[in-house]
């Protein structure tokens, strides 16, 4: 053990240097430092911002098998194979790896590279915060995704939502969906409509043929070395398949279009098409449990939400001028990327609202806007990205009026 | 029901509901296919809610009932009901106002001392002028080097308010008069004699002395540096009336001395003290009680003054804390606060009629073999308290308790105040993963380590500060580390933006180092959360 650290301590590269920030980040990875306490407390807590970051991101890992998985699967559906969902596990998994992979790795190399440079240009170490935000990116994008596309989202949201600002702890808005909101706004013709839920497809209309590549040709390769079957490219989808997604058809026909399609176990368990990590309710919420057992995500901020969403829905439903607005209120919990916004988006503590009672007000604005974002605007699919942005702008407004109602407290007892 | 059943039958109420009502959900969920699982556990629940109004509307339906037969007073324990579950009770003892106070956390360490007080040895002892925050770093000391001392006898006075007479401990022979950086006086230093003698103290009478000639009495005869002042604990100016007193009779801090174990043999000089202080006040006196046991405080439950019992982790002993939830202080209602022993001190200006400077200090903390109380001086040289007591190279001396103590050399003193040393191992090492993987158990307020499903087991610690300081991202923690009505992490970040009205606002007055020790000691970023504090104090007092 001393060994590797006495080897490790001494390939340390010049102080000052790209190659020492690198090296520093990467050591303070291996070894936890051996500073000690001065002045203030003599005792600290063991809980530090690696852990914390960690922490979501092991919440995380069930959704990135889930969601590797999803990939292949609903491309197996599109083309009407292995329609069932473990039929031609080893398929669906290839096929998932060979998409999510490249999204993990890309978004990862270039939001690091721009938050190592300005740590080497600011002299500072590395801070944790892009390690959420690295693991969350891959699970809110599409899985067909263009990587270029991909880059300056990840290059816009890191740069100007949070470089721009002074680094982590100081963004204003939620660092993954401000991503997503560059890919949603900046490239709408490239991503919209049905075709990006499902990938591998020329397009999801019925007939057109399945694109594969290099990556697939390894491995038929490798399948061929045990003898089993690999990516059969002459396949091509199956009549009557659409790959919309349940928002899409709701949005159309209401809830009854919806489970002509989908069954409600399927949308519950997350064998549909959508953004990559958002699809599998329970999964989600093992994730919500593992952080809320450790006490890092507010619960206050997800209660909220889930009020705030649940009474907005019952309040449409009231009206019920469009058949979307007629679908039951807790159908919505179903659809779209509802808990997965709840549990890792909203929570996000740099960018949600500080006090108790404005975590409250943050969490029941996000459910509400987000809601009537998805259902009134026939223009956005899904409202949490926006919501959550929108409400990100407010946090500091809230926590405003929660503080100023404090030191008026104060100031009228003196 | 004992506390501690109380405290097993809401999880244990939960956990029959799950249990019971989660075959009902399965069942429900095959039976009925249009159902779903989620409809179904939100019905659940919304009748798990109505069920709980009802029992709320029936329990007061009772309780109007009760009045109507003329039940006035009725016993809230004695009663059944269904709020008696969720609330906490009030301990029979409870002669006083009773707050339970959440938020907060014990931290449990190894190297509790044992309740056994020895007489140590000390050679010499010192008076520290860096001690007593404020004062001008030169004060002016009266005394030569060499000169001889009883105890009581004046030592030095700050040039800013030369009316405050600092006086010595122990008598003896002035040995040194120690100078740090910028020449300021870091220490005065006495060898004590084998036999003590002490200045002679007029006698006076608390009932019929001016409040006037008492404090002159204090200020000449050295009692009164036995007070502080919130907001910036500083020791008061003497024209200064404090709105309220308090004294807190417990110590939450970890490891902290056993207060009612100081006290014995010394009731007398204490309720004397006591007395002594209302009449320093047209307020009250308070004393902050332990109300965290099923047992009585016993060695404080007759004093007479007005009493307030706390319950909860720490920081509920922090006097603080217990300010706030009493009567909070501000920049014109301040108040005074003092400890077990300046009390007792101060009483026995009155009854022994000397400046009796004895201390009982705890030594604690894993790095003595054997913790013990020992009876020495204020200011005695750490070195001959920890003499042949310590069991290993490689350790940190704190004259305090880990949280707000203050870091010691062995050739230093104890703090004026301290009534504790505590030693514990450095953490000079590296970790192989440790943010990941906790090889070692430490203490965290975080689930996050296994540890925290043993909250009783004591941990040894190290002064490892477990990560690197990091921007504030974790919002919430201070809050529950801090049982008051303030923004902490607003507060500190008033601070560092010099922002006066906000820090005002913020409630900055009501705090101390101290309070916001634990969130300091909690603080994933690993932000110096004291040192902030008293930047911002420091800047408003300059600021007047």
């Amino acid at each position: 053990m001393s060994k590797l650290l006495d080897f490790v301590k001494k390939i340390e590269p010049k102080k000052g240097t790209f190659v020492h920030t690198l090296y520093d980040g990467l050591f303070t990875f291996l070894y936890s430092p051996d500073e000690v306490t001065h002045g203030g407390t003599h005792i600290k807590d063991g809980m530090d911002l690696k852990r914390t970051m960690v922490l979501v991101v092991i919440a995380l890992q069930l959704c990135y098998l889930f969601g590797t998985y999803n990939i292949g699967h609903q491309h197996y559906v599109a083309i009407g194979e292995h329609t069932s969902f473990m039929e031609g596990f080893y398929l669906k998994l290839f096929f998932g790896l060979g998409k999510l992979l490249p999204i993990f790795i890309i978004s990862n190399v270039v939001g690091l590279g721009i938050e190592f440079f300005y740590a080497w240009k600011k002299g500072h170490s590395i801070e944790e915060g892009f390690l959420v935000s690295g693991a969350l990116i891959p699970l809110i994008m599409p899985p067909d995704i263009p990587i270029w596309i991909l880059v300056l989202a990840v290059a816009f949201a890191v740069w100007i939502g949070k470089e721009a600002f002074g680094g982590t702890g100081m963004n204003i808005w939620n660092i993954a969906l401000l991503a997503r909101v560059f890919v949603f706004f900046a490239y709408p013709t490239t991503i919209s409509g049905d075709e990006v839920w499902v990938s591998g497809l020329a397009s999801t209309a019925p007939g057109s043929p399945v694109e594969y590549g290099l990556y697939h040709d390894a491995c038929n390769w490798l399948f061929g070395l045990f003898g089993a079957d690999g990516f059969d490219a002459v396949s091509s989808v199956v009549d009557g398949y659409t790959g919309a997604t349940p928002l899409s058809l709701a949005f159309q026909g209401g809830w009854e279009a919806v489970t002509q399609v989908y069954s409600e176990s399927q949308m519950l368990w997350g064998a549909i098409p959508g953004s990559i990590g958002e699809t599998s309710k329970p999964l989600i919420i093992i994730g919500a449990i593992i952080l809320l057992a450790v006490g890092i995500a507010s619960w206050r901020i997800m209660a909220g939400m889930l009020l705030g969403a649940v009474i907005c829905g019952m309040l449409l439903n009231g009206w019920g001028a469009t058949p979307f607005m007629a679908v039951p209120w807790h159908y919505h919990l179903y659809m779209g990327s509802f808990f997965f916004a709840m549990v890792f988006m909203a929570t996000d503590p740099v960018t949600a609202a500080s006090t108790n009672v404005g975590k409250w007000i943050y969490g029941f604005m996000i459910g509400m806007v987000g809601l009537i974002v998805r259902i009134l605007n026939p223009a956005y699919p899904e409202g949490w990205m926006l919501a959550i942005l929108f409400m990100n702008t407010f946090a500091p407004l809230i926590d405003h009026y929660v503080i100023e109602a404090n030191m008026k407290k104060r100031l009228k007892r003196a | 029901m004992s506390p501690k059943m109380r405290k097993l039958s809401l999880p244990g109420l939960l956990f029959l509901l799950l249990f019971t009502t989660s075959p009902t959900i399965s069942i429900m969920a095959q039976s009925s296919g249009s159902e779903n699982t989620i409809t179904v556990g939100l019905f659940i629940l919304l009748a798990l809610v109505f069920i709980s109004g009802v029992m709320l509307v029936s329990d007061n339906l009772l309780g109007l009932q009760a009045r109507r037969y003329g039940i006035d007073d009725l016993d809230k324990d004695k009663q059944g009901g269904f709020l008696k579950m969720f609330s906490d009770k009030r301990p029979d003892y409870v002669d006083g106002s009773f707050t339970r106070l959440k938020e907060g956390y014990d931290i449990k360490l190894k190297g509790e001392a044992r309740s056994e007080i020895r007489d140590a040895m000390v050679s010499t002892v010192a008076l520290q002028p860096p001690n007593f925050i404020g004062m001008s770093p030169i004060p002016k000391v009266v005394v030569e080097e060499g000169a001889e001392v009883r105890a009581g006898d004046p030592i030095f006075f700050d040039k800013k308010r030369p009316e405050i007479s600092y006086v010595a401990p122990v008598s003896g022979e002035v040995v040194g008069i120690n100078r740090g950086s910028k020449r300021a006086i870091t220490e005065v230093v006495i060898l004590v004699d084998v036999e003590q003698r002490y200045r002679e103290i007029p006698e006076i009478d608390l009932a019929s002395i001016s409040r006037e000639d008492l404090v002159k009495f204090l200020l000449d005869t050295g009692g009164w540096p036995l007070l502080r002042q919130r907001p910036y604990d500083i020791v008061p100016a003497p024209s200064s009336t404090p709105a309220n007193i308090f004294v807190s009779t417990f110590d939450s801090a970890p490891l902290a001395p056993d207060q009612s174990l100081i006290l014995k043999g010394q009731e007398v000089a204490f309720q004397k003290g006591l007395d002594l202080l209302a009449r320093l006040t047209e307020g009250t006196v308070h004393l902050g009680l332990d109300g965290r046991g099923a047992e009585a405080p016993m060695a404080f439950a007759d004093f007479n003054a007005t009493k307030h019992y706390f319950a909860g982790p720490h920081p509920a002993g922090n006097v603080g804390v217990q300010m706030h939830h009493v009567a909070p202080v501000n920049n014109v209602d301040k108040a005074w606060t003092l400890g077990v022993q300046e009390v007792i001190t101060l009483g026995k200006l009155l009854t022994e009629r000397k400046y009796d400077a004895r201390r009982v200090v705890a030594l604690t903390g894993d790095g003595f073999s054997d913790p013990h109380y020992v009876r020495t001086y204020q200011g005695a040289k750490i070195a001959d308290l920890i003499k042949d007591q310590t069991n290993q190279d490689g350790l940190r001396i704190i004259s305090g308790d880990v949280l707000s103590g203050e870091q010691k050399d062995e050739e230093h003193f104890l703090n004026f105040t301290s009534d504790q040393i505590t030693i514990i191992s450095e953490g000079h090492e590296y970790e192989l993963l440790g943010w990941l993987l906790p090889f070692k158990a430490r203490p965290s307020v975080s689930r996050s380590f296994p540890n925290f499903l043993f909250p009783n087991e004591p941990l040894s610690p190290t002064t490892n500060t477990h990560g690197e300081e990091r921007a504030f991202v974790v919002t919430g923690q201070y809050e529950s580390m801090l049982p008051m009505d303030v923004y902490p992490q607003h507060l500190m970040k008033a601070i560092l933006a010099n922002d006066f009205e906000r820090m005002e606002g913020l409630g900055i007055y009501e705090l101390s180092e101290e309070d916001v020790a634990l969130a300091e000691f909690a603080c994933t970023s690993k932000q110096p959360l004291q040192h902030i504090l008293r930047e911002g104090l420091n800047f408003m007092r300059e600021q007047g």
